[in-house]
């Protein structure tokens, strides 16, 4: 074995052996855990205790910037920088402001859900070691994986092997 | 998931497995032979695009004298096209991001598409503003925010910037949101691809999508994010559009029923259009089973559901012109309907008002040939509303000595048929290159995907 081992990945042929696989692996106290799946399963984030993402608040930050930055803009280039009278409309004719700003919000809000989904995932990624696993392949289109990865504390090579393959699943190995 | 009886059309045909989905939609793009009638389409597009090429090169030659434009019809096919084209991209968004948050699981399948859709109208829509500039090298600095060497800034009290913020705002959302949804589909194309060069491009793409649960987790918190900023967003950049009519004081423009009666009259003339292009699609590459009639019979539905608030839209239009009892107002309402161009809002009112009544019935609703011609007709008809709104409301406003007729020119016309070119050419390259399906979406309704709880 010439390269270091990322882990143990099972193939499983169904969605449902998939997610009793997770429960039990995560019973029997593995934390680096992670599933591959074609399509995003409910139960099997609930399996691996994945809890909230931490995007909503990214998303939050960045609206806020978007409102201020968008009311900013307005306020200091109206007010501020080159002020004009036009019909006889207030400097900070405000009422007129709300509609760039809740594009501007719009627009951060998005941009941060788009690129903290990107940063939070470590997209883009082009290589990572389970892609090595038999047959991954198939997890882009019917097959569903487990893995547990060689940094895990109780990480044991052959106990692992058995426990991965006592839950029903065709083991492989991915290595770095 | 909720099981629908049999007797009942499905949203997917029975016996698919998560192999057959991803082969079929996946074969599309990857290995099955193109088939004829794509080349026929591309053709048709190409050649209505150089059209507009052309059109384009001779209008920055000779300016906007080329078209039929005069004082006082100073806005006319520019505007109307834009209308037409941007109100066309709400239904993608519609569906995508509405029907998302309202778990209308039918949207799945024509959800890709539809936002393909959204953001072609919105490119073809977003041409009209910057070439009616006549020199838009001239312009921008009045349509965008950037430091000029005149100091100048726009004018932030407009209805026309707050459009400029509007549809470019809509345009990239629409663009990310597409975007997003793509990436689980582009790993699948990249896993399934042959030939390094196809590979690596759908690889890069795909961005090392590798379909981890913890991905997944941040991404249906993105999608649902997405999903939620989208729906003010469209309610917005129409209400925004009707807004440079209404804050003006010309009579038949200055109406507080239009925002609504402008959004709902987007929806209606995008779902006439994903019909327009649903129909020929699921044809041409046999999805029947993911397009279903149950499909077409929803969309029907909803044509003759915002049919509805857009014949209230026209109603109240003439009502309150009536009702004000102000003499321009009553003027243009009959003008519209009895003057020069009255013929127009007759053959509108007949595209739009009767026409969508079809749907009623359910035999219209699930005939394919007589859905498509409904579409084609109410296409028609929200192109000459536009017409309507724009034209018969200038070419007669307050003073007689002012008035003024307005015909279009072959270059009015070109321009306009050159932007459909523009729009088909990217829809049928769309469709040969990309998943016109969403691949990852469609496994979710598959009964395999159901987890009992027993088993688990």
């Amino acid at each position: 074995m010439s390269r270091p081992l990322y882990g143990l990945v099972a193939e499983f042929g169904s969605p449902g052996e998939l997610v009793k696989a997770a429960r039990e692996v995560h019973a029997a106290g593995y934390t680096k855990v992670d599933a591959y799946t074609p399509y995003p399963i409910e139960e099997v984030f609930e399996a691996l205790h994945l809890g909230r993402s931490h995007l909503p608040k990214i998303v939050l930050a960045g609206g806020i910037v978007g409102l201020a930055g968008g009311w900013g803009l307005q306020y200091w280039t109206s007010v501020i920088q080159y002020p004009m009278n036009i019909g006889g409309r207030p400097f900070n004719a405000w009422p007129a402001f709300v509609i760039p700003s809740f594009e501007t919000t719009v627009l951060l809000a998005a941009l941060s859900a788009v690129l903290g989904m990107l940063a939070l995932n470590g997209l883009p990624r082009p290589y990572h070691p389970v892609f090595n696993a038999r047959n991954f392949s198939a997890a882009s289109s019917d097959s569903f994986f487990l893995c547990i990865e060689a940094a895990d504390p109780r990480f044991d090579r052959e106990s692992v092997r058995k426990v991965l393959a006592g839950l029903g699943g065709d083991v492989s190995e991915a290595e770095e | 998931m909720a099981s629908t009886p049999h007797s009942e059309p499905q949203i997917i045909a029975p016996g698919h497995t998560f192999a057959t989905v991803t082969d079929k939609i996946a074969s599309i793009v990857l290995l099955k032979k193109t088939p004829y009638g794509w080349f026929v389409g591309l053709a048709v597009g190409f050649g209505l695009l150089n059209l507009l090429l052309v059109s384009l090169a001779w209008l920055l030659i000779r300016g906007v004298g080329i078209w039929g434009l005069n004082i006082p019809i100073g806005w006319a096919f520019a505007i109307i096209n834009f209308v037409w084209w941007i109100g066309i991209g709400h239904a993608g968004t519609l569906i995508s991001a509405i029907l998302l948050l309202l778990r209308q699981q039918w949207r799945m399948s024509i959800n890709r598409f539809a936002e393909a859709m959204t953001l072609f109208a919105v490119a073809c829509a977003g041409l009209f503003p910057i070439i009616h500039m006549g020199r838009p090298w001239v312009g921008m600095y009045w349509l965008f925010p950037y430091p000029n060497t005149m100091g100048l800034w726009p004018n932030f009290k407009s209805p026309l910037i707050w459009d400029v913020f509007a549809v470019s705002t809509y345009a990239l959302v629409s663009l990310m949101f597409w975007f997003v949804g793509l990436i689980p589909d582009l790993a699948t194309l990249r896993d399934r691809a042959e030939g390094r060069t196809r590979k690596w491009i759908y690889g890069v793409l795909a961005m090392g999508w590798r379909g981890s649960a913890r991905h997944w987790h941040n991404y249906e918190t993105a999608y649902l994010i997405l999903a939620g900023l989208a729906t003010p967003l469209v309610v917005s950049v129409h209400t925004v559009v009707s807004f440079d009519f209404a804050v003006a004081t010309v009579p038949g423009w200055h109406a507080t029923i239009f925002p609504p009666y402008f959004v709902a009259g987007a929806i209606y003339a995008g779902f006439a259009m994903v019909l327009t292009l649903a129909i020929p699609l699921r044809k041409l590459y046999g999805l029947e089973d993911f397009i279903t009639t149950k499909h077409l019979e929803n969309m029907g539905k909803v044509l003759l559901a915002t049919s509805l608030i857009v014949v209230y839209g026209y109603a109240i239009e003439a009502f309150m012109a009536w009702y004000s009892g102000n003499t321009f107002e009553r003027f243009m309402l009959w003008n519209r309907m009895f003057g020069p161009y009255g013929w127009t809002y007759w053959v509108l009112l007949l595209c739009n008002l009767a026409t969508p009544q079809l749907m009623w019935f359910k035999r219209f609703r699930t005939s394919v040939p007589w859905l498509f011609a409904v579409a084609m007709v109410v296409n028609v008809g929200m192109w000459l509303e536009r017409f309507v709104i724009v034209v018969t409301s200038l070419h007669r406003d307050f003073v007689p000595s002012s008035w003024g007729m307005y015909s279009p020119t072959f270059w009015d016309w070109a321009t306009f048929l050159g932007t459909i070119g523009l729009f088909l050419t990217l829809f049928f390259l769309f469709i040969r290159l990309l998943p016109a399906i969403s691949i990852f979406e469609m496994r979710t309704l598959l009964p395999g995907a159901r987890i009992e709880e027993d088993e688990a």
